[in-house]
């Protein structure tokens, strides 16, 4: 390996390209997410009754939910690349990366439930 | 061939002078998704008002009606001028990192390795433009407009 900073790249490892998949996905995703609830409907109109309407559709609910989790494995997954490229390593880095990997797992168990309540599956 | 470049110590911020726009770009990806990150926890967290709201929990608005708790908390910030601010904040460094990322995806397929320079000030411009269009969309309706 050529001198340089530390990198999270591993030869033959599925994250690199799932960092990269998950970042096709989410250009498309955010982008809508920000037309529809800034542009189409205004942020300060959003009701319960509105967020309900939206989220019994599944279409939209299977967006949502696909949004929460791979916003959240890209984002905690940088992070970790980020920590990793500033040198951590040892036992730090195996400690941020179950720290890092229960936040996320959290998020969408978090995630999913209030996106569950949304639609009313949960009451 | 993989080749590795050396950034050197970016924490001695007297460097910031000496660096180069890749340098910029690498930074300002590395800032504005950590703050997207942050926000990500943060809104969960917001929207998280609508499990007691689906219980049915019901507070008093400051225009004395009974509304539901999301519903309140949601309106209550949005009517806060330091939220929209951030909202503003937020789409720069939503749309920026949009828009570097996609520079990022095209040079890892090996699309405009010679203009890397020119994309990131593209980038740079059109996260510009973008926001400042957007401003009176982001502004609508506060103190009553």
């Amino acid at each position: 390996m050529s001198a340089g900073a530390p990198t999270s790249f591993e030869r033959g490892g599925r994250m690199w390209l799932l960092q990269r998949v998950t970042a096709a996905f989410l250009v498309v995703v955010l982008a809508f997410h920000f037309f529809l609830l800034h542009f189409y409907h205004h942020a300060f109109e959003i009701t319960l009754m509105g967020t309900q309407t939206r989220m019994q559709d599944v279409g939209y609910f299977a967006t949502m939910w696909l949004f929460l989790v791979t916003a959240t494995f890209h984002g905690v997954n940088g992070v970790y690349n980020a920590l990793v490229n500033q040198g951590i390593s040892g036992t730090p880095k195996t400690a941020v990366k179950a720290i890092l990997g229960l936040a996320g797992l959290l998020l969408i168990a978090q995630g999913t439930r209030v996106a569950l309540y949304m639609n009313g599956f949960l009451a | 061939m993989s080749q590795s470049y050396n950034r050197g110590l970016v924490e001695d911020f007297s460097r910031w002078k000496e660096f180069s726009a890749g340098m910029w770009a690498w930074i300002f990806h590395k800032f504005t998704g950590w703050v997207l990150v942050g926000y990500l926890f943060t809104h969960i967290a917001v929207l998280s008002t609508a499990i007691p709201a689906q219980q049915g929990e019901m507070v008093t608005n400051s225009a004395g009606e009974q509304v539901s708790v999301y519903t309140n908390t949601l309106s209550l910030l949005e009517s806060t001028f330091i939220v929209r601010l951030l909202e503003v904040g937020l789409l720069a460094v939503a749309v920026f990192h949009i828009l570097n990322g996609i520079r990022l995806l095209l040079v890892d397929l090996g699309i405009g390795l010679e203009s890397q320079d020119k994309t990131f000030y593209a980038s740079l411009v059109l996260t510009g433009a973008i926001v400042i269009a957007s401003v009176p969309t982001f502004m609508a309706g506060i103190g009553g407009a």
